[in-house]
Protein backbone atom coordinates (compact mmCIF):
# COMPACT_ATOMS: atom_id res chain seq x y z
CA UNK A 1 0.00 0.00 0.00
CA UNK A 2 1.39 3.11 -0.87
CA UNK A 3 2.58 5.83 1.97
CA UNK A 4 0.98 8.50 0.34
CA UNK A 5 -2.40 7.93 1.53
CA UNK A 6 -0.73 8.51 5.48
CA UNK A 7 0.78 11.30 4.15
CA UNK A 8 -0.80 13.73 1.88
CA UNK A 9 0.37 17.19 1.69
CA UNK A 10 -1.59 20.15 -0.22
CA UNK A 11 0.48 23.06 -1.47
CA UNK A 12 -1.41 25.68 1.53
CA UNK A 13 0.62 28.83 0.23
CA UNK A 14 1.76 29.90 -3.48
CA UNK A 15 4.91 28.21 -4.23
CA UNK A 16 8.00 29.61 -2.97
CA UNK A 17 11.19 30.64 -5.08
CA UNK A 18 13.60 28.32 -5.54
CA UNK A 19 17.40 29.30 -6.46
CA UNK A 20 19.09 26.09 -6.52
CA UNK A 21 18.56 26.05 -10.32
CA UNK A 22 19.38 29.25 -10.71
CA UNK A 23 22.76 30.55 -11.89
CA UNK A 24 24.72 34.05 -11.77
CA UNK A 25 27.09 35.98 -14.43
CA UNK A 26 29.51 38.16 -13.31
CA UNK A 27 30.71 41.17 -15.48
CA UNK A 28 34.02 43.68 -15.64
CA UNK A 29 31.28 46.67 -16.12
CA UNK A 30 27.80 47.44 -15.86
CA UNK A 31 27.45 48.28 -19.46
CA UNK A 32 28.44 44.38 -19.86
CA UNK A 33 25.42 44.01 -17.80
CA UNK A 34 23.24 45.93 -19.68
CA UNK A 35 24.22 44.66 -22.78
CA UNK A 36 24.06 41.13 -21.76
CA UNK A 37 20.58 41.72 -20.13
CA UNK A 38 19.34 42.63 -23.37
CA UNK A 39 20.89 40.17 -25.28
CA UNK A 40 19.30 37.17 -23.21
CA UNK A 41 16.13 38.98 -22.93
CA UNK A 42 16.20 39.00 -26.56
CA UNK A 43 16.98 35.34 -26.84
CA UNK A 44 13.61 35.13 -24.99
CA UNK A 45 15.78 33.51 -21.47
CA UNK A 46 13.81 34.54 -18.44
CA UNK A 47 16.70 36.17 -16.39
CA UNK A 48 16.98 39.09 -13.44
CA UNK A 49 19.27 41.67 -13.18
CA UNK A 50 20.10 41.64 -8.76
CA UNK A 51 22.95 42.56 -6.42
CA UNK A 52 25.65 40.14 -6.54
CA UNK A 53 26.15 37.79 -3.28
CA UNK A 54 28.42 38.66 -0.30
CA UNK A 55 31.16 35.71 -2.31
CA UNK A 56 31.53 37.20 -5.09
CA UNK A 57 34.65 39.12 -4.70
CA UNK A 58 35.23 40.12 -8.24
CA UNK A 59 32.91 42.31 -11.09
CA UNK A 60 31.08 44.90 -10.55
CA UNK A 61 28.07 45.61 -8.55
CA UNK A 62 25.34 43.66 -10.69
CA UNK A 63 25.14 40.51 -11.73
CA UNK A 64 22.88 38.35 -13.79
CA UNK A 65 20.71 35.66 -12.79
CA UNK A 66 20.01 33.09 -15.37
CA UNK A 67 18.50 29.34 -15.31
CA UNK A 68 22.01 26.99 -14.39
CA UNK A 69 20.87 24.22 -16.42
CA UNK A 70 21.27 25.98 -19.40
CA UNK A 71 24.33 27.51 -18.46
CA UNK A 72 25.90 26.37 -21.81
CA UNK A 73 23.64 27.74 -24.05
CA UNK A 74 23.98 31.02 -22.29
CA UNK A 75 27.60 31.72 -22.69
CA UNK A 76 27.24 30.57 -26.16
CA UNK A 77 24.81 33.38 -26.70
CA UNK A 78 27.13 35.90 -24.99
CA UNK A 79 30.29 35.09 -26.42
CA UNK A 80 28.22 34.87 -30.10
CA UNK A 81 28.16 38.97 -29.44
CA UNK A 82 31.49 38.67 -27.76
CA UNK A 83 30.44 38.96 -24.00
CA UNK A 84 32.32 36.95 -21.87
CA UNK A 85 31.23 36.78 -17.92
CA UNK A 86 34.02 36.74 -15.58
CA UNK A 87 32.19 34.23 -13.74
CA UNK A 88 28.93 31.54 -14.08
CA UNK A 89 28.73 30.27 -11.00
CA UNK A 90 25.33 28.65 -9.27
CA UNK A 91 23.71 30.78 -7.03
CA UNK A 92 23.00 29.03 -4.13
CA UNK A 93 27.01 28.26 -4.38
CA UNK A 94 28.86 30.77 -5.72
CA UNK A 95 31.85 29.92 -4.22
CA UNK A 96 31.38 25.76 -5.78
CA UNK A 97 33.40 25.13 -8.87
CA UNK A 98 32.77 22.83 -11.75
CA UNK A 99 34.83 19.30 -11.73
CA UNK A 100 38.53 19.00 -12.60
CA UNK A 101 38.72 15.45 -11.59
CA UNK A 102 38.87 12.57 -14.46
CA UNK A 103 38.66 9.23 -14.13
CA UNK A 104 40.25 7.41 -16.92
CA UNK A 105 40.13 4.06 -17.55
CA UNK A 106 41.84 1.77 -20.64
CA UNK A 107 40.01 -1.30 -21.99
CA UNK A 108 42.94 -2.06 -24.30
CA UNK A 109 41.88 -0.81 -27.41
CA UNK A 110 39.43 1.66 -26.08
CA UNK A 111 40.22 4.21 -23.64
CA UNK A 112 37.36 5.86 -21.24
CA UNK A 113 37.63 8.93 -19.60
CA UNK A 114 34.42 10.35 -17.13
CA UNK A 115 33.90 13.72 -15.80
CA UNK A 116 31.56 14.33 -13.47
CA UNK A 117 28.47 12.56 -14.36
CA UNK A 118 29.90 12.12 -18.35
CA UNK A 119 31.45 9.09 -19.77
CA UNK A 120 33.27 9.34 -23.49
CA UNK A 121 34.74 6.13 -24.94
CA UNK A 122 37.69 6.32 -28.10
CA UNK A 123 38.75 3.19 -30.08
CA UNK A 124 42.22 4.24 -29.65
CA UNK A 125 43.10 2.78 -32.95
CA UNK A 126 40.59 4.50 -35.27
CA UNK A 127 40.22 7.80 -32.92
CA UNK A 128 36.76 7.06 -33.07
CA UNK A 129 33.87 7.90 -30.63
CA UNK A 130 32.30 5.08 -29.88
CA UNK A 131 30.32 5.44 -27.04
CA UNK A 132 28.88 8.43 -25.01
CA UNK A 133 27.14 7.23 -20.97
CA UNK A 134 25.73 8.88 -18.24
CA UNK A 135 24.42 12.37 -18.09
CA UNK A 136 21.02 13.24 -16.90
CA UNK A 137 19.91 16.65 -19.35
CA UNK A 138 18.30 15.84 -22.13
CA UNK A 139 21.08 17.24 -24.71
CA UNK A 140 22.77 13.89 -23.85
CA UNK A 141 21.00 11.53 -25.68
CA UNK A 142 21.46 14.29 -28.54
CA UNK A 143 25.15 14.41 -28.15
CA UNK A 144 25.95 10.77 -27.95
CA UNK A 145 23.57 10.99 -31.39
CA UNK A 146 25.96 13.69 -33.11
CA UNK A 147 29.19 12.31 -31.52
CA UNK A 148 29.10 8.70 -31.51
CA UNK A 149 30.85 7.56 -35.00
CA UNK A 150 32.79 10.49 -34.93
CA UNK A 151 37.08 10.73 -34.90
CA UNK A 152 37.92 13.28 -32.27
CA UNK A 153 38.98 15.38 -34.90
CA UNK A 154 35.63 15.57 -36.80
CA UNK A 155 33.06 15.14 -33.86
CA UNK A 156 30.88 18.63 -33.17
CA UNK A 157 31.75 20.15 -30.12
CA UNK A 158 29.20 19.61 -27.18
CA UNK A 159 30.09 23.22 -26.06
CA UNK A 160 29.07 24.23 -29.75
CA UNK A 161 25.68 21.88 -30.12
CA UNK A 162 25.06 21.38 -26.28
CA UNK A 163 22.78 23.25 -24.35
CA UNK A 164 23.22 22.13 -20.53
CA UNK A 165 25.69 21.51 -17.43
CA UNK A 166 25.85 17.93 -18.36
CA UNK A 167 26.97 19.26 -22.23
CA UNK A 168 29.45 21.39 -20.35
CA UNK A 169 30.83 18.28 -18.02
CA UNK A 170 30.81 16.37 -21.81
CA UNK A 171 33.15 18.80 -23.21
CA UNK A 172 35.29 18.55 -20.32
CA UNK A 173 35.65 15.07 -21.24
CA UNK A 174 36.22 15.40 -24.90
CA UNK A 175 39.08 17.48 -23.95
CA UNK A 176 40.56 15.40 -21.51
CA UNK A 177 40.02 12.05 -23.98
CA UNK A 178 42.13 14.92 -26.77
CA UNK A 179 44.72 15.32 -24.05
CA UNK A 180 44.99 11.81 -23.05
CA UNK A 181 44.90 10.45 -26.95
CA UNK A 182 48.17 12.90 -27.97
CA UNK A 183 50.42 12.12 -24.90
CA UNK B 1 0.30 -0.04 -14.96
CA UNK B 2 4.07 1.44 -15.82
CA UNK B 3 4.51 5.06 -16.72
CA UNK B 4 7.71 6.43 -18.30
CA UNK B 5 8.41 10.08 -18.44
CA UNK B 6 11.32 11.43 -20.46
CA UNK B 7 12.34 13.42 -23.49
CA UNK B 8 13.45 12.27 -27.15
CA UNK B 9 16.14 14.15 -28.15
CA UNK B 10 14.40 15.57 -31.52
CA UNK B 11 13.38 19.27 -31.62
CA UNK B 12 10.30 18.56 -33.57
CA UNK B 13 8.98 15.49 -31.44
CA UNK B 14 5.80 16.82 -30.17
CA UNK B 15 4.09 15.47 -26.68
CA UNK B 16 3.11 11.85 -27.28
CA UNK B 17 1.02 9.66 -24.29
CA UNK B 18 0.07 6.20 -24.87
CA UNK B 19 1.16 2.72 -24.70
CA UNK B 20 4.70 1.82 -25.68
CA UNK B 21 4.54 -0.85 -29.01
CA UNK B 22 8.23 -2.54 -29.47
CA UNK B 23 9.99 -3.10 -33.16
CA UNK B 24 13.28 -4.43 -33.15
CA UNK B 25 14.82 -1.70 -33.54
CA UNK B 26 12.40 0.93 -32.71
CA UNK B 27 9.60 1.76 -30.41
CA UNK B 28 6.64 3.26 -31.40
CA UNK B 29 4.19 5.82 -29.09
CA UNK B 30 1.02 7.23 -30.89
CA UNK B 31 2.29 6.34 -34.02
CA UNK B 32 5.67 8.42 -33.71
CA UNK B 33 8.82 6.12 -33.96
CA UNK B 34 11.69 6.04 -32.02
CA UNK B 35 14.84 4.55 -32.31
CA UNK B 36 16.20 2.17 -29.90
CA UNK B 37 19.49 3.75 -28.87
CA UNK B 38 19.87 5.24 -25.10
CA UNK B 39 18.36 7.06 -23.00
CA UNK B 40 14.14 6.69 -22.48
CA UNK B 41 13.87 5.12 -25.22
CA UNK B 42 16.06 2.64 -24.23
CA UNK B 43 14.37 2.36 -20.81
CA UNK B 44 11.49 1.66 -22.15
CA UNK B 45 12.34 -0.77 -24.49
CA UNK B 46 13.90 -2.29 -21.24
CA UNK B 47 10.67 -2.17 -19.37
CA UNK B 48 8.64 -2.87 -22.43
CA UNK B 49 10.67 -6.52 -22.83
CA UNK B 50 9.95 -6.65 -19.19
CA UNK B 51 6.42 -6.52 -18.68
CA UNK B 52 5.69 -8.78 -21.81
CA UNK B 53 8.16 -11.16 -20.24
CA UNK B 54 5.97 -10.94 -17.11
CA UNK B 55 2.88 -11.22 -18.73
CA UNK B 56 1.85 -7.79 -17.96
CA UNK B 57 0.39 -4.81 -20.39
CA UNK B 58 2.75 -2.74 -21.99
CA UNK B 59 4.35 0.69 -20.28
CA UNK B 60 2.41 4.10 -20.84
CA UNK B 61 5.07 6.32 -22.19
CA UNK B 62 4.79 10.27 -21.52
CA UNK B 63 7.42 11.34 -24.15
CA UNK B 64 8.71 14.89 -25.87
CA UNK B 65 10.84 16.05 -27.88
CA UNK B 66 14.16 18.06 -26.28
CA UNK B 67 17.82 19.35 -27.27
CA UNK B 68 18.70 20.23 -23.59
CA UNK B 69 16.43 23.77 -24.36
CA UNK B 70 13.76 23.22 -22.15
CA UNK B 71 10.62 23.15 -24.49
CA UNK B 72 10.06 19.59 -24.34
CA UNK B 73 10.63 19.24 -21.18
CA UNK B 74 8.45 22.13 -20.08
CA UNK B 75 5.89 19.91 -22.15
CA UNK B 76 5.75 17.44 -19.95
CA UNK B 77 5.76 18.95 -16.92
CA UNK B 78 2.44 21.29 -17.67
CA UNK B 79 0.69 17.92 -18.86
CA UNK B 80 1.67 15.89 -15.64
CA UNK B 81 0.94 19.18 -13.71
CA UNK B 82 -2.54 18.89 -15.26
CA UNK B 83 -3.68 15.80 -16.36
CA UNK B 84 -1.81 12.70 -14.14
CA UNK B 85 -5.18 12.20 -12.13
CA UNK B 86 -7.41 10.42 -14.56
CA UNK B 87 -4.18 7.60 -15.19
CA UNK B 88 -4.41 4.90 -13.33
CA UNK B 89 -0.57 4.14 -12.59
CA UNK B 90 1.06 1.71 -10.36
CA UNK B 91 4.44 2.64 -10.87
CA UNK B 92 5.33 5.80 -12.57
CA UNK B 93 9.22 6.44 -13.63
CA UNK B 94 10.92 9.49 -14.68
CA UNK B 95 14.29 10.10 -16.74
CA UNK B 96 15.77 12.24 -19.11
CA UNK B 97 14.16 15.44 -18.37
CA UNK B 98 15.89 18.90 -17.85
CA UNK B 99 15.64 19.96 -14.30
CA UNK B 100 13.42 22.63 -12.90
CA UNK B 101 12.45 23.00 -9.59
CA UNK B 102 9.42 24.99 -9.76
CA UNK B 103 7.79 22.67 -12.07
CA UNK B 104 9.45 19.56 -10.34
CA UNK B 105 7.32 20.68 -7.14
CA UNK B 106 4.01 21.29 -9.26
CA UNK B 107 4.31 18.23 -10.56
CA UNK B 108 4.94 16.21 -6.96
CA UNK B 109 1.75 18.24 -5.70
CA UNK B 110 0.09 16.82 -8.80
CA UNK B 111 0.73 13.33 -7.55
CA UNK B 112 -0.43 13.54 -4.19
CA UNK B 113 -2.91 14.83 -5.15
CA UNK B 114 -4.01 11.53 -6.97
CA UNK B 115 -6.60 9.24 -5.96
CA UNK B 116 -4.09 6.58 -5.49
CA UNK B 117 -0.72 7.90 -6.64
CA UNK B 118 1.79 5.83 -8.05
CA UNK B 119 5.32 4.49 -6.79
CA UNK B 120 8.00 7.25 -8.08
CA UNK B 121 11.37 6.36 -9.72
CA UNK B 122 13.54 8.78 -10.41
CA UNK B 123 16.74 8.75 -12.93
CA UNK B 124 18.72 11.28 -14.77
CA UNK B 125 17.72 14.78 -14.90
CA UNK B 126 14.68 14.60 -12.77
CA UNK B 127 16.75 12.57 -10.24
CA UNK B 128 18.59 15.66 -10.21
CA UNK B 129 15.57 18.13 -9.88
CA UNK B 130 13.82 15.74 -6.89
CA UNK B 131 17.69 15.61 -4.71
CA UNK B 132 17.77 19.59 -5.58
CA UNK B 133 13.83 20.49 -4.83
CA UNK B 134 14.80 18.61 -1.45
CA UNK B 135 11.97 16.29 -1.68
CA UNK B 136 14.19 13.54 -2.34
CA UNK B 137 12.38 11.32 0.23
CA UNK B 138 8.78 11.76 -1.60
CA UNK B 139 10.46 9.31 -3.94
CA UNK B 140 10.84 5.35 -3.82
CA UNK B 141 13.70 4.59 -5.92
CA UNK B 142 16.36 6.30 -7.08
CA UNK B 143 19.41 4.48 -9.61
CA UNK B 144 22.48 6.77 -9.46
CA UNK B 145 25.24 5.86 -11.36
CA UNK B 146 28.86 6.32 -9.33
CA UNK B 147 28.94 10.11 -10.50
CA UNK B 148 25.63 10.66 -9.20
CA UNK B 149 25.73 8.91 -5.94
CA UNK B 150 29.05 11.67 -5.25
CA UNK B 151 26.40 14.41 -6.34
CA UNK B 152 23.25 12.92 -3.71
CA UNK B 153 26.05 12.95 -1.19
CA UNK B 154 26.91 16.60 -1.77
CA UNK B 155 24.50 18.70 0.37
CA UNK B 156 25.89 21.44 -1.60
CA UNK B 157 25.94 20.53 -5.04
CA UNK B 158 23.17 21.75 -7.39
CA UNK B 159 23.93 19.51 -9.93
CA UNK B 160 26.72 16.46 -10.72
CA UNK B 161 28.85 18.58 -12.44
CA UNK B 162 29.30 20.77 -9.25
CA UNK B 163 30.21 18.26 -6.88
CA UNK B 164 32.78 18.72 -4.84
CA UNK B 165 36.18 16.96 -5.33
CA UNK B 166 36.86 15.65 -2.17
CA UNK B 167 33.55 13.26 -2.09
CA UNK B 168 34.30 12.53 -5.85
CA UNK B 169 37.30 11.24 -4.32
CA UNK B 170 35.38 8.72 -2.39
CA UNK B 171 34.27 7.00 -5.45
CA UNK B 172 35.13 3.78 -4.20
CA UNK B 173 33.60 3.92 -0.92
CA UNK B 174 30.06 4.00 -2.15
CA UNK B 175 28.39 3.10 0.95
CA UNK B 176 29.78 6.22 2.37
CA UNK B 177 28.03 8.18 -0.08
CA UNK B 178 25.23 6.60 0.42
CA UNK B 179 24.83 7.01 4.35
CA UNK B 180 25.73 10.97 3.62
CA UNK B 181 22.94 10.90 1.23
CA UNK B 182 20.76 10.11 3.83
CA UNK B 183 22.04 11.61 6.34
CA UNK B 184 21.41 15.03 4.36
CA UNK B 185 17.91 13.91 3.44
CA UNK B 186 18.85 14.19 -0.33
CA UNK B 187 17.77 10.08 -1.42
CA UNK B 188 14.74 8.53 -2.29
CA UNK B 189 13.16 5.56 0.25
CA UNK B 190 15.76 3.07 -1.91
CA UNK B 191 18.48 3.29 -3.71
CA UNK B 192 20.28 1.48 -6.52
CA UNK B 193 23.53 2.48 -7.24
CA UNK B 194 24.93 1.22 -10.79
CA UNK B 195 28.34 0.34 -11.21
CA UNK B 196 31.32 -2.09 -11.30
CA UNK B 197 29.28 -3.29 -7.85
CA UNK B 198 25.49 -2.50 -8.02
CA UNK B 199 24.04 -1.44 -4.42
CA UNK B 200 20.55 -1.72 -3.31
CA UNK B 201 20.09 0.38 -0.24
CA UNK B 202 18.07 1.83 2.17
CA UNK B 203 18.31 4.10 5.17
CA UNK B 204 19.04 1.19 7.47
CA UNK B 205 22.02 0.80 5.37
CA UNK B 206 23.27 -1.48 2.30
CA UNK B 207 20.45 -4.52 1.60
CA UNK B 208 22.78 -6.23 -1.12
CA UNK B 209 25.53 -5.81 -3.72
CA UNK B 210 25.77 -7.60 -6.99
CA UNK B 211 28.92 -7.81 -8.96
CA UNK B 212 28.13 -10.88 -10.88
CA UNK B 213 28.79 -11.49 -13.94
CA UNK B 214 31.44 -8.83 -14.09
CA UNK B 215 31.06 -7.50 -17.53
CA UNK B 216 33.66 -4.65 -17.63
CA UNK B 217 32.54 -3.51 -21.41
CA UNK B 218 29.28 -2.20 -19.80
CA UNK B 219 30.61 0.90 -18.07
CA UNK B 220 31.53 2.86 -21.06
CA UNK B 221 28.03 1.53 -23.51
CA UNK B 222 25.84 4.58 -23.23
CA UNK B 223 22.13 2.87 -21.95
CA UNK B 224 23.04 0.30 -19.56
CA UNK B 225 21.72 2.71 -16.72
CA UNK B 226 18.94 3.45 -18.48
CA UNK B 227 18.17 -0.20 -19.06
CA UNK B 228 18.90 -1.61 -15.48
CA UNK B 229 15.86 1.40 -14.27
CA UNK B 230 13.52 0.40 -16.56
CA UNK B 231 14.17 -3.43 -15.77
CA UNK B 232 13.65 -2.53 -11.89
CA UNK B 233 10.43 -0.67 -13.17
CA UNK B 234 8.81 -3.15 -14.87
CA UNK B 235 9.60 -5.62 -11.59
CA UNK B 236 7.98 -3.21 -9.18
CA UNK B 237 4.98 -2.54 -11.57
CA UNK B 238 5.18 -6.15 -11.75
CA UNK B 239 4.53 -6.31 -7.83
CA UNK B 240 7.75 -7.03 -6.99
CA UNK B 241 8.97 -5.58 -3.54
CA UNK B 242 11.07 -2.85 -4.59
CA UNK B 243 14.70 -4.38 -3.12
CA UNK B 244 14.15 -7.93 -4.55
CA UNK B 245 13.10 -6.20 -7.53
CA UNK B 246 16.32 -4.13 -7.79
CA UNK B 247 18.22 -6.82 -7.20
CA UNK B 248 16.84 -8.99 -9.77
CA UNK B 249 17.19 -6.15 -11.97
CA UNK B 250 20.87 -5.86 -11.73
CA UNK B 251 21.20 -9.40 -12.26
CA UNK B 252 18.98 -9.52 -14.88
CA UNK B 253 21.04 -6.30 -16.75
CA UNK B 254 24.44 -8.08 -15.99
CA UNK B 255 23.12 -11.73 -17.29
CA UNK B 256 21.78 -9.97 -20.58
CA UNK B 257 25.05 -8.14 -20.93
CA UNK B 258 27.00 -11.41 -20.78
CA UNK B 259 24.78 -12.84 -23.23
CA UNK B 260 25.04 -10.15 -25.86
CA UNK B 261 28.89 -10.38 -25.74
CA UNK B 262 29.71 -6.44 -25.47
CA UNK B 263 32.36 -4.56 -26.47
CA UNK B 264 33.16 -0.55 -25.18
CA UNK B 265 31.89 0.08 -28.62
CA UNK B 266 28.53 -2.42 -29.01
CA UNK B 267 24.86 -0.60 -28.77
CA UNK B 268 22.93 -0.85 -26.01
CA UNK B 269 19.81 -2.80 -28.58
CA UNK B 270 21.76 -5.44 -27.93
CA UNK B 271 21.54 -6.09 -24.28
CA UNK B 272 17.95 -5.02 -24.74
CA UNK B 273 17.28 -8.26 -26.92
CA UNK B 274 18.73 -10.42 -24.38
CA UNK B 275 16.55 -9.17 -21.48
CA UNK B 276 14.09 -11.97 -21.70
CA UNK B 277 16.20 -14.41 -22.16
CA UNK B 278 18.50 -12.78 -18.89
CA UNK B 279 15.06 -13.08 -17.07
CA UNK B 280 14.09 -15.96 -17.96
CA UNK B 281 17.00 -18.05 -17.13
CA UNK B 282 17.29 -15.99 -13.51
CA UNK B 283 13.61 -16.88 -12.85
CA UNK B 284 13.83 -20.11 -13.54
Amino acid sequence: MSRWRFWKRRPSAPIPESHIDLGILVFASTSEVIRAEKLLRDAGWTIKVMGPPPEIQSGCDLVIQFPLMNKLEVLRVLAANRLSPLQAVPRSGPLLKPVDLFQVKDFGRYLMVRAANMKLTVDKTTRKIVNVSGGGCPDVPYLAYKLVGRTLEDAPRPRDIGHTVCGYALQLALEEMERQCSE
Amino acid sequence: MLGVVGTIPEEEFPLVVGPVALGDVSLTVQGREVPLTRGTAALLAAAAVCLETLGQPPPLAFLAGDIGLGQGSRQLYEYLTLNLGPHQLKVLTFHYILPMVDWHNRVLWAIQEMAAPPLLIADAGYMYVAKMSGEAPAYDLFTPDAGEIAFLADEAAPHPFYTRGFILHQDNQVPDLIARAYAHENAARHLLVKGKRDYVATREGVAASIDEPQIEALEPMGGTGDTLTGIAAALIAGGWDIVPAAVLAARVNRVAGALAKPTPATGVQDLVQQIPAALAQLLS
